[in-house]
């Protein structure tokens, strides 16, 4: 396994490009120093590289594990333990429909069937054109205004099946 | 920073007041029904009325009736010096110079404004100290906190207190953990403070992940310094010098409000090195959830916190003898330390005379489903559970009627609508299989069916299991298909007993509280409601379901 | 040191402070089922067979300390209860056909099953898809036999110190892996050392070609080399 000064990184330290070619690496690497490199930050720079590169991929932790001094099987181990990770790439659209107590008996499980209905896809999954991802959460927290469907991490309350097909159906169509 | 000033910081804020203010909540709820762009509107419309130097618009946390939201609160300076609060709710953005307009020829509302009576019931029957600033203060401004006396319970603590007197007073209050089990904090902390001195931690518990419970969110989002406030007199008091906050990744705006009540916190020196020019020394910093109900649990949440998979270990040991990195470790949830500030301000014996013997203080309950009015509540503890539902919240909206509440979330239970005169308390809801939890509240009706909502939290639990241990791995696997099966109406009376079997080894043999509270829905529904699951039996022959009363007779 | 007396079904025995109940009522002679216990690696309660009954509580035995005057109870009608239903959750929760398995009669499960006197399975078989992974030139893995009782994971962790082995994913859908969840025989940490395959209980990990009767599980090998790395002795 690599150590810690790799080259890499010496590089990046004055600013330069990333040698991958790829900026975000620069990103992930001042996130890794600003924990300075300690094993248990390895939560907050899978945040950090969610963040930068949409999902985590096999590289990606590669990487990240080479940065904390990890080995890989941890590295992979607390990542797919957590479901906020995800290592596939995600849609243009994301809709999380929340299946929390108050959701639920609000009806949450009809909104879901509406949309997969409409799109043909499960939760957790990306409709064929890449087009939306389909999520649920177990709660937002936003129980006083439930049911709530989140369209792209805008929360919206008090969903009605005809309102969520509309906008799901939208963006299928327009792709906005 | 001095205590001189934090009293010139007040008088410095309370000398911007203007004459009229108008509050709008930037909660999560309230966010998400629009109040962002309503507060632009708001500055234009003061903007256009030249009206800037008498108008103060702020930007406060949870005003509690989350359903009206978004809320906006408008008090006048009247000539006596008092303020009258008028409360509008569903206001859009294009209202926003009605409101304006209203506030400037002094009128109480104008017509196409959805005024809210703030002394009515929903208002009227709740008891304020953990959220007595929700709503008042702003979030994102320690200065508004420090107005409103942040941090003087910690100049207090410091300077006049011993540790030990800290301890005594936050055991003499009667305080227990309001993250669900209730231990007696006074208790914990001293157990804490005697460990040897050396490296210990202060933990917050803000990994709110019960569904349908939003207090910790509420808290967190309107008024964080009153949480950096108890959690840095808990220091003082055990001898930590390090904190953490765990939250909810769930939670996005919860943890910038955090991050930015901490940087402002430290820029005043109310964190940090010589807290107050004493030799106390305190670091907060966060650390963000990603997603797993189990680190709720004081084990997994510590092994979380180190970069860890979130599964728990057996205790003992307990975190508060080895707990972070193997060192005394004090965890309390955020209400807890919510309430610390207010305690050493008041006195412990002022809050030990509200509430009841057993369970002291007022609780905080988040109020859902199928209810008039939803939202956050604080009530004194001992408040029959129809006073929340019924009175504050105004029952079952119209064509339906209560038919349970459901306590505690996945690791609560429902409590049939024939005992809603049962007192909230620690130990009057243990006693019907439910437990007070972190207070998440969700309202049923007769629609709702009592096999699918266990089986809906048993989904939870299945989904929620870190994997383990088998009982709770496996177990919630066997008890969530059988409850399908029952549901469905295809399992016999042996799957009944089966299934009841797998209750009593999941809730005794597994390892942590997610397993052992796993049952608790079914036990309970089972308890009040088994008709609705021998209804569904094969060889059942009775009345159907649907004809049958839930009384438990 | 101090020596500690206490009472395990109705025996009085005594043990060495420091020392976890199973090992003190092993050393008397009381023998109580365990699964991912392994002598030698950190123990981790998580199989629960051997919670024992300790003042009234119910105790992992593998991690609670003795104490004086304990009053321990470890085969009460409900401690037995529970082992059986903890054993048919296992055999429901994989494939554990045992006529196919390389470890016919070298396997922990199969004899627990038969101590506790598991007959037939009241819970519906979850039927999982697991893989089998025969990437590695010399042992093959068979997620279908694993019972998640982390011994590999500790091993290869504790002892060997390659941490190639750790668990993946969360509730029903945990399965151990090597480094990235990448085939085994691809894994750069893993140093063939074997030493996961001696501590597996089942016949999850394997020696490839090995027919059923040679796959015994060298148990001895991995205790000789845990006392070596321990206690500085060495069998030769």
């Amino acid at each position: 396994m690599g150590t810690r000064a790799t080259p890499e990184r010496s590089q990046t330290a004055d600013g330069s490009a990333h040698p991958s070619g790829d900026d975000r690496f620069r990103y992930l690497d001042a996130a890794m120093k600003r924990h300075r490199y300690r094993p248990d930050a390895l939560i907050e720079v899978l945040h950090t590289a969610q963040e930068l590169f949409g999902y985590l991929e096999p590289d990606l932790l590669r990487y990240v594990a080479r940065g904390l001094r990890l080995p890989p099987s941890r590295v992979f181990g607390v990542a797919t333990f957590y479901h906020l990770f995800t290592f596939t790439p995600r849609g243009e659209h994301t809709c999380t429909v929340c299946t929390g107590t108050a959701c639920y008996v609000k009806g949450a499980d009809a909104l879901l069937g509406v949309v997969e209905q409409i799109t043909g896809t499960h939760p957790g999954m990306t409709t064929a054109d890449s087009r939306i991802s389909l999520e649920t959460a177990r709660c937002v927290g936003a129980c006083g205004l439930a049911p709530i469907v989140v369209f792209d991490g805008k929360v919206v309350g008090q969903m009605t099946p005809e309102q969520l097909a509309e906008r799901v159906k939208g963006w299928l169509d327009h792709g906005t | 920073m001095e205590l001189e000033d934090l009293i010139a910081l007040t008088e410095a804020e309370s000398s911007q007041h203007a004459e009229i203010e108008i509050r709008v909540c930037t909660a999560a709820g309230c966010l998400s029904s629009g109040s962002r762009s309503l507060i632009s509107a708001l500055e234009h419309a003061v903007e256009d009325r030249g009206l800037g130097d008498r108008v103060g618009l702020r930007e406060v946390g949870c005003m509690r009736l989350c359903c009206e939201g978004p809320l906006v609160s408008v008090n006048t300076s009247t000539s006596d010096g008092t303020r009258v609060p008028t409360l509008y709710g569903k206001v859009d953005a294009a209202q926003a110079p009605d409101i304006v307009t209203s506030v400037e020829q002094g009128r109480k509302s104008a017509e196409a404004l959805h005024s809210i009576d703030p002394n009515g019931p929903f208002f009227a029957h709740q008891k304020s100290v953990v959220l007595e600033h929700c709503g008042i203060v702003e979030p994102e401004r320690i200065e508004s906190s420090i107005a409103l006396g942040a941090y003087r319970s910690l100049h207090r603590a410091l300077h006049d207190l011993s540790p030990a007197e800290v301890v005594e007073q936050v055991t003499r209050s009667g305080l227990r953990g309001r993250g669900g089990a209730g231990y007696p904090t006074g208790l914990k902390w001293a157990t804490v403070a005697k460990m040897p001195p050396g490296q210990k931690y202060v933990v917050c518990n803000a990994d709110e992940g019960d569904p349908g419970a939003f207090m910790d969110r509420s808290i967190l989002e309107s008024d964080p310094h009153r949480v950096l406030e108890g959690m840095a007199i808990a220091a003082h008091a055990i001898g930590a010098n390090q904190g953490y906050i765990y939250v909810r990744g769930e939670y996005p705006i919860a943890i910038s409000r955090l991050d930015t009540a901490i940087r402002q916190a430290k820029r005043f020196g109310l964190l940090g090195s010589g807290i107050f020019d004493s030799t106390f020394n305190f670091r907060v910093d966060l650390r963000i959830g990603a997603g797993a109900f189990v680190c709720g649990e004081e084990t997994a949440l510590i092994h979380s916190i180190e970069g860890l998979r979130g599964t728990p270990h057996p205790r003992p040991p307990y975190p508060a003898e080895s707990g972070l990195w193997g060192h005394p470790t004090l965890i309390n949830n955020v209400e807890t330390y919510a309430n610390i500030p207010v305690i050493l301000r008041e006195g412990a014996d002022w809050f030990a005379q509200i509430g009841t013997e057993q369970s002291k203080g007022t609780k905080v309950f988040a109020l859902a489903g199928k209810i008039r009015r939803s939202g956050l509540v604080e009530v004194p503890m001992g408040v029959p559970l129809r006073e929340i539902v019924e009175r504050i919240g105004g029952g079952s909206p119209e064509g339906s009627s209560v038919k349970a509440v459901q306590t505690g979330g996945p690791s609560g239970g429902c409590i049939p609508a024939e005992l809603l005169d049962t007192p909230v308390e620690y130990e009057s809801l243990k006693a019907l299989g439910s437990i007070m939890g972190s207070g998440g509240m969700v309202v049923m009706d007769q629609d709702d069916d009592m096999v699918g909502v266990a089986r809906y939290f048993m989904n939870f639990c299945m989904d929620e299991s870190c994997g383990k241990c088998v009982p709770c791995r496996a177990g919630t696997v066997q008890m969530h298909r059988l409850l399908d099966r029952i549901e469905r109406g295809e399992a016999s009376h042996d799957d009944l007993v089966t299934l009841e079997d797998l209750c009593d080894l999941v809730q005794h043999a597994s390892l942590c509280g997610l397993g052992q509270s796993a049952p608790n829905p079914v036990l309970s529904t089972l308890r009040f409601f088994r008709h609705e699951y021998e209804s569904r039996l094969i060889e059942f022959s009775g009345p159907p379901s649907s004809a049958v009363s839930s009384d438990p007779r | 040191m101090a020596v500690k007396t206490l009472s395990v079904d109705g025996q009085l025995i005594s043990a060495r402070e420091g020392q976890t109940l199973l090992e003190a009522a092993r050393e008397a002679g009381i023998s109580i089922p365990t699964l991912c216990h392994l002598d030698g690696l950190n123990a981790v309660g998580a199989c629960r067979l051997c919670l024992v009954e300790a003042n009234g509580r119910l105790l992992p035995s593998c991690l609670t300390p003795v104490a004086e005057e304990m009053d321990v109870q470890t085969q009460t009608d409900r401690l037995q209860r529970y082992r059986k239903q903890i054993v048919e959750l296992l055999f429901a929760e994989r494939n554990h056909v045992c006529s196919v398995c390389v470890a016919n009669g070298n396997c922990e499960l199969q004899s627990l099953a038969m101590r506790l006197g598991v007959d037939h399975l009241r819970y519906e078989p979850q039927e999982p898809e697991c893989e089998v992974d025969l990437s590695h030139e010399r042992y093959g893995l068979d997620h279908n036999r694993c019972v998640l009782c982390t011994r590999c994971v500790r091993v290869c962790d504790e002892i060997e110190g390659a941490h190639t082995w750790d668990v993946a994913g969360r509730g029903t859908h945990c399965r151990v892996i090597t480094d990235l969840h990448q085939p085994w025989g691809d894994a750069s940490t893993c140093t063939s050392c074997g030493k996961c395959v001696m501590a597996c209980p089942t016949g999850a990990l394997f020696h490839r070609g090995s027919s059923v009767s040679e796959n015994v599980h060298d148990r001895e090998t991995l205790h000789a080399l845990i006392l070596a790395r321990e206690e500085k002795q060495w069998l030769v």
